[in-house]
C-alpha cells in the first residue's frame, strides 16, 4: 500500500481507477435512464459489446476515432432497437429480452468482427488523443487525474451531469420518472408511455454503447470477442448501489474502479499468488456491496411490468 | 378442426421460430460467400448422422440438458437463473476435491459420494440468490450473473493453484482415479452415460411437476405469489428451495463433465453451457418433457459447428451468432399466445361470409332463367 504515498504512483492509481470505471459509468447512467422508466435493461452487457464493436469496425473502416464512435453508437442503437421492440413492444419479459440480446450480440459480433476485420483484427486502431485542460490539470494529483485525459472522459462527465439534470430539473426527466413509478397516471396526463419507454431504453442502450466507444477507441485501440466481460452486469450493481441515481450510480461505479485498479496492482505486485485470486475482487466487490448496502433499496414501482392501457 | 389446427400451429412456435432463425442464419453465411445449403447439410450430417459425430453431440447434450433443467425448474417459480454456468463450475469443483481427497474406496461407493458432492457444491451456489432473493428481495438475475464470475475465478485458482498438476502447461488439476470413469454409451467415442442421467432427470422432473403438488406450487408463486400466499404455499422456503435443486442439477452437469469426460479439473471447462441452458429453456417453452429434444438440437448445432468448418471453412462463430438469432425469435415468438376466443370469431365472420356469398350466388342463379 506504499504506492499511496509516493504522489506520482498515487495520480497512477488515481488514474487508472477512473479509466477502468469509464466504460461502467456509461453503461450504468444508461442503465437508470431506462429502469427509471420502468424497463429493466440487462442488455447493457450486450450493448457494451454491441458498441465496441461498431467502434472497431468504424474506426477500421473510416481511419478515424469519429468515425468509430458514430459507428459504435449506431450498432448499440439497433440493440436498443430489438429490446424496444421485443420488451415495449410486444411486451415480453424485459429480463428474458435482455438477456436474448445478450446472447445473440456475443455471437454477432465475435462472428461479424471475424468476417469485417478478419487478419487486421490485432493490429491497432486509430483512437482518442490525451487532451490536457490547460489551467485544470496543473492542479496536483488531481489535475492530471480527472483533467488529462481524453475527450470521451470528458464526454463522460457531461452525461453524468446532464443525466442528473435532465430526470430531476426538466419536466420530460418528471414524465420518466412518472412513467416508471406510476405509468397509468402518467397515460392519464397524456404521456406516451410506449414513446417515453421506447426512447429511454434506445438512449440507455447507446450510452452503454458509449461505454464500448470507449474500451476501444480510449483504451485497448483492438476489438476482442467478448471484451465487455461483466462490465454491463458491474454497472447493473452499480445502479442498484447508486439508487437509480445518475450521480450515486457514478460513484459507485468509481468505487468498483477503484478496486479493479487495486486487484490489478496486487496482480502485478505479487506474481507468487494466482491471479485468479485478484481478478474476482470486482465481482466480489459488487456481490458484498450488494448484499451489505443494498439493504433498503426501492426500485422503480412499475419496474419489470408491462403496460396495457385500461389492462390489469 | 380448424381450431385445432391454429392451436396447433400456435404450440409449435418455437419450431418456425428456429427455422426462421435457420433462414436469417442462412443470410449471415451466404454473407461470408459460402452455399448456405452446403454448411447446413454439413453441419446437420455432422452432428446428426455420422457415427462420431452424434457421440459428440451426446457428450455436448449432457451439461446443456442439465443447465437446461437447471434454468427451467426456477423459471416455473418466476425465478430466472443466469447462474447455471456458475453453478456448473461449483459442481465440477466440488466433484474434483472429492474424487482427488478423499480416501481410496470401491468405484461404487465413491462415484455416488463424488456426484452428490457436486450436486451440494452446485446447490449451495444456488441456494445463496435464493436466499437473497426470498428473505432479502435482491434480484436474482444480478446475483447469479455475479456469482458465475466468482466461480470461475475460483475454479481457475484451485486449478491453477493448490490442486495443479505438478508441471502442467497451463492450469488443470491430477487425473482422477480410473475406477471414478462414468461409463461410455458408444463404444470407441467419448458419448458417457452422463447424457441417460440427464435424461432420466428430465422424465423425472416432467413427472413430478405433472402428478405431484410442487409443480402446482411452483407454477401458483410464478403466477401469483400473493395468491400462493393466501393457498397456504410457504412462498420464501419454496424459493429457497427451488433454487437449491436447480443449483444441484446445475452443478451435476459440472459434475458429469469431471467424471465422465475430462477425467481433471480444468481451469475454463465449461464454454457457457449455463448460458446454453437459457436457451434450452425457452425452446422448450419451459416443459421438461421437451427439454431433451432441444438441447440434443443445441448441441448438434455446437458439435456439427467444427465439421461444417472443415467442409466448407466457414468460422463457427456463426454458430453461436444463429444461436442467438434462435433465442431473440424464441422470446418474441413468446408474445403471440393462442386466443381461443378471438380464433372461434374469426371462423364465425368467415362462415357467415361465405354463407352471405352462397345466398348472394343463389339469389343470382335464381334471376337469371
Amino acid at each position: 500500500m506504499d504506492f499511496l504515498l509516493d504522489t506520482q504512483a498515487l495520480t497512477d492509481f488515481l488514474s487508472t481507477s477512473l479509466r477502468l470505471s469509464i466504460p461502467i459509468i456509461f453503461a450504468a447512467v444508461g442503465g437508470v435512464l431506462s429502469e427509471r422508466a420502468g424497463v429493466f435493461n440487462i442488455s447493457l452487457e450486450g450493448c457494451i459489446l454491441a458498441g465496441a464493436f461498431g467502434a472497431a469496425v468504424g474506426a477500421f473502416l473510416s481511419g478515424t476515432p469519429i468515425g468509430g464512435l458514430f459507428l459504435g453508437i449506431a450498432v448499440a442503437a439497433c440493440a436498443g432497437m430489438i429490446l424496444a421492440g421485443l420488451a415495449v413492444g410486444l411486451g415480453i419479459n424485459q429480463l428474458v429480452a435482455g438477456i436474448a440480446i445478450n446472447i445473440l450480440m456475443l455471437g454477432m459480433t465475435s462472428y461479424l468482427a471475424r468476417l469485417i476485420l478478419g487478419a487486421d483484427a490485432t493490429s491497432t486502431l486509430p483512437g482518442f488523443h490525451v487532451i490536457a485542460i490547460p489551467g485544470l490539470s496543473a492542479i496536483p494529483v488531481l489535475g492530471p487525474v480527472l483533467f488529462k485525459q481524453d475527450f470521451l472522459t470528458y464526454l463522460m462527465y457531461a452525461t453524468v451531469a446532464l443525466a442528473w439534470w435532465f430526470l430531476y430539473k426538466t419536466p420530460w426527466g418528471l414524465n420518466v420518472r412518472a412513467i416508471g413509478d406510476f405509468p397509468v397516471a402518467a397515460d392519464s396526463a397524456g404521456i406516451s408511455v410506449p414513446g417515453v419507454r421506447l426512447a429511454c431504453v434506445m438512449a440507455s442502450c447507446m450510452l452503454a454503447g458509449l461505454g464500448g466507444c470507449y474500451l476501444v477507441l480510449s483504451q485497448v485501440f483492438v476489438f476482442t470477442e467478448h471484451m465487455s466481460a461483466g462490465k454491463g452486469f458491474i454497472a447493473l450493481a452499480a445502479l442498484i448501489l447508486g439508487r437509480w441515481n445518475p450521480f450515486g450510480a457514478f460513484l459507485a461505479c468509481i468505487f468498483f474502479g477503484l478496486s479493479d485498479a487495486l486487484q490489478l496492482r496486487l496482480q502485478f505486485n505479487s506474481p507468487e499468488v494466482p491471479y485468479q485470486l485478484f481478478s474476482m475482487v470486482p465481482f466480489v466487490a459488487s456481490f458484498l456491496a450488494l448484499v451489505l448496502f443494498a439493504g433498503k433499496v426501492r426500485p422503480p414501482s412499475a419496474i419489470g411490468k408491462k403496460y396495457v392501457r385500461g389492462g390489469k | 378442426m380448424m381450431l385445432d389446427a391454429i392451436q396447433t400451429l400456435y404450440i409449435l412456435r418455437p419450431v418456425w421460430a428456429v427455422l426462421l432463425a435457420l433462414f436469417v442464419g442462412a443470410g449471415l453465411i451466404a454473407v461470408a460467400g459460402v452455399n448456405p445449403f452446403d454448411a447446413y447439410a454439413a453441419l446437420f450430417t455432422g452432428a446428426f448422422i455420422d457415427y462420431y459425430g452424434l457421440a459428440g453431440t451426446l457428450v455436448k447434450t449432457s451439461p446443456i440438458l442439465l443447465a437446461g433443467l437447471a434454468v427451467i425448474i426456477p423459471l416455473r417459480a418466476g425465478l430466472l437463473n443466469i447462474g447455471a454456468e456458475g453453478q456448473i463450475y461449483m459442481g465440477g469443483l466440488f466433484s474434483a476435491l472429492a474424487a482427488l481427497l478423499l480416501p481410496t474406496m470401491p468405484g461404487f461407493i465413491h462415484i455416488p459420494l463424488c456426484i452428490l458432492a457436486g450436486a451440494l457444491g452446485g446447490g449451495l451456489w444456488g441456494l445463496i440468490p435464493g436466499y437473497l432473493k426470498a428473505y432479502r428481495g435482491i434480484n436474482e438475475v444480478i446475483i447469479t450473473i455475479l456469482l458465475n464470475f466468482i466461480a470461475i475465478n475460483i475454479v481457475s485458482y484451485v486449478a491453477g493453484g493448490p490442486l495443479m498438476q505438478e508441471g502442467a502447461p497451463y492450469p488443470y488439476s491430477n487425473e482422477i482415479g480410473e475406477h471414478l470413469w462414468l461409463p461410455w454409451i458408444m463404444p470407441g467415442t467419448d458419448a458417457h452415460a452422463g447424457v441417460i442421467f440427464a435424461l432420466v432427470l428430465a422424465v423425472a422432473i416432467f413427472l413430478v411437476f405433472r402428478f405431484t403438488t410442487v409443480g402446482f406450487a411452483l407454477d401458483t408463486i410464478g403466477h401469483n405469489p400473493q395468491g400462493a400466499r393466501y393457498a397456504g404455499i410457504k412462498v420464501r422456503r419454496t424459493l429457497v428451495v427451488t433454487m437449491f435443486v436447480a443449483g444441484a442439477i446445475g452443478g451435476l452437469a459440472g459434475t458429469f463433465e469431471v467424471l465422465g469426460l475430462k477425467y481433471r479439473l480444468y481451469h475454463l471447462f465449461s464454454p457457457g453451457y449455463g448460458f446454453d441452458g437459457i436457451i434450452v429453456a425457452f425452446l422448450a417453452s419451459l416443459n421438461p418433457i421437451l427439454a431433451p429434444l432441444s438441447a440434443f438440437f443445441l448441441s448438434g448445432l455446437k458439435a456439427g459447428a467444427l465439421v461444417m468448418q472443415r467442409a466448407v471453412g466457414l468460422e463457427t462463430t456463426v454458430i453461436e451468432a444463429i444461436q442467438g438469432l434462435v433465442i431473440i425469435f424464441v422470446a418474441a415468438s413468446l408474445a403471440f399466445t393462442y386466443n381461443r376466443s378471438y380464433w372461434t370469431a374469426f371462423l364465425k365472420r368467415r362462415r357467415m361470409l361465405e354463407d352471405t356469398l352462397d345466398e348472394l350466388e343463389a339469389d343470382r342463379a335464381g334471376k337469371q332463367p
